[in-house]
């Protein structure tokens, strides 16, 4: 029975949207069997891979962007109490910096590019991520760093083995957390300036009201997010934590 | 502490020995480098090569990288160069380790991990070796099991080490020279040689150091009490 509960969950989502489908009306609220149709179009034309995977590219370059500066940063502040509490409010600042305006101001100043694009959302990113990763910093073993240290580790060495295998799970946080947030930013700024994307697409679909059509982009990129949690992240967490799981011998 | 002085010869064991709180690993931490919050001044002679000395520090817990296997862990303190080398492999099967090479630590008993932290600090083939209570909270054949497999090291190799204990047996049964610390302030109060060589140390024997140190009447010796 629990194997089922999965598949059950799902059609009891379909069959509840099918009910709403026909109380609503069919402009408003599509039914799936008019969504299937209108994803199969898509992709038959191309064009849902093609808008999808620019959408994911760039999904990827500001998740790396943000992840990689948010852990640069986030680190140092967290094992510093003195860079802590210099770059602190810093932090604060940009924690409630609204996405929008970030994104407008990037297109301004840059420019309508794909490098504003990215960087927009990933600046969107980082601060919550170095929030994630200062706290994690903060539970960092000392004892071990000062092994590091006595047994003359370089600090490549130190980072690899010593710091960065007890950020994992900060890291996973932050991972999970940052893509739900990116994507979502990554489709605004898609909306906002640029002329292609899932973003760009829902835009263009909301200007002719093809609800239908922006259930269906709607559809295929959460399958496709979960398919990252499930096929990427997920493995990757398990693979870094299996020393946790290790049976202890007498 | 206060007015702290001591020194070793090379290739000489000396235990610091006293009860807790006396200072002995903060003056350990400070010769390791660890700890500059002090004044005063540490030197340990240089090498013939002039590089900087190798120090091999046995921590009171073992401090094992958990997500490591033992060999990575000893791996990882040797020179890039020389890590899949057989220094690795040589020193775990002089510690009767082999056996557990791709174990992680949380696999490991306290003993066996205190066992890695050793070959740990022995497979740098240190200059200095530096040993905080190493041997504390381990089961008596345990204990003596570790201690003897250091004896042989020493004798293979002769190394100049530190031992912080303040288990009396234990420094009688290693050190060449026993060094005794006032509590604190930690100072060290009395200097004691041990002319028996290493492996001519029996229980016999070390029983009749112990019971000839403990029965001396200066103040100093008190403290052994």
């Amino acid at each position: 029975m629990p194997a089922l509960m999965p598949a059950v969950s799902i059609l009891l989502l379909l069959a509840l949207w099918q009910a709403a489908a026909m109380i609503v009306g069919g402009r408003l609220l599509p039914g799936p069997p008019v969504v299937a149709e209108a994803l199969l179009r898509e992709a038959e034309s191309g064009a849902l891979f093609h808008h999808m995977g620019v959408t994911l590219l760039r999904v990827l370059a500001a998740f790396a962007l943000a992840m990689s500066i948010g852990v640069g940063i986030g680190l140092p502040m967290g094992r510093s109490p003195f860079i802590d509490r210099l770059f602190g409010p810093w932090l604060v600042f940009f924690l409630n910096l609204p996405a929008l305006v970030v994104i407008v101001l990037a297109y301004v100043w840059f420019g309508l590019t794909e490098a504003a694009a990215i960087g927009a959302v990933a600046i969107n990113k980082i601060p919550n991520t170095v929030v994630l990763v200062r706290a994690g910093a903060r539970a960092i073993d000392e004892g071990l760093v000062d092994m590091a240290r006595v047994y003359r580790l370089s600090p490549a060495d130190r980072l690899r083995h010593v710091l960065l295998p007890q950020l994992t799970p900060t890291i996973a946080a932050a991972a999970r957390s940052g893509l739900a947030l990116i994507w979502k930013i990554v489709l605004v700024v898609e909306l906002l300036g640029r002329s292609d994307g899932v973003g760009f697409q829902i835009n263009l679909l909301f200007q002719t009201f093809d609800v239908a059509g922006i259930l269906a982009y709607t559809i295929a990129f959460v399958a496709v997010v979960q398919l990252l949690e499930y096929g990427v992240l997920q493995p990757a967490e398990r693979h870094c934590q299996r020393w946790r799981r290790m049976p202890a011998d007498a | 502490m206060r007015g702290l002085t001591l020194s070793a010869a090379a290739g000489e064991v000396v235990a610091l020995v006293g009860p807790s709180g006396c200072g002995k690993t903060t003056a350990l931490g400070i010769v390791a480098g660890l700890d500059h919050a002090f004044d005063g001044r540490v030197e340990v002679g240089p090498r013939p090569d002039s590089g900087p000395a190798r120090v091999g520090y046995v921590f009171q817990e073992p401090r094992l990288l958990p997500w490591r296997t033992v060999r990575q862990n000893l791996a990882l303190v040797l020179p890039r160069g020389l890590r899949r080398g057989p220094a690795v492999d040589a020193l775990l099967e002089a510690l009767e380790l082999s056996p557990f090479a791709d174990r992680f630590p949380t696999q490991l008993s306290l003993g066996m991990a205190r066992r890695v932290a050793l070959a740990r600090a022995l497979v740098v083939e240190p200059d200095l070796l530096l040993m905080d209570e190493p041997f504390v909270s381990l089961d008596e054949p345990t204990a003596l099991r570790l201690r003897g497999l250091l004896s042989d090291w020493l004798v293979r190799r002769p190394t100049t080490v530190l031992l912080v204990t303040h288990n009396l047996r234990e420094a009688l049964a290693l050190a060449d020279r026993l060094l005794l610390l006032a509590p604190s302030p930690g100072r060290v109060v009395a200097e004691v040689p041990v002319a028996v060589p290493r492996a001519a140390r029996d229980d016999a024997t070390i029983e009749a150091l112990r019971r000839d140190l403990l029965s001396r009447p200066e103040p100093a010796f008190r403290l052994l009490a």
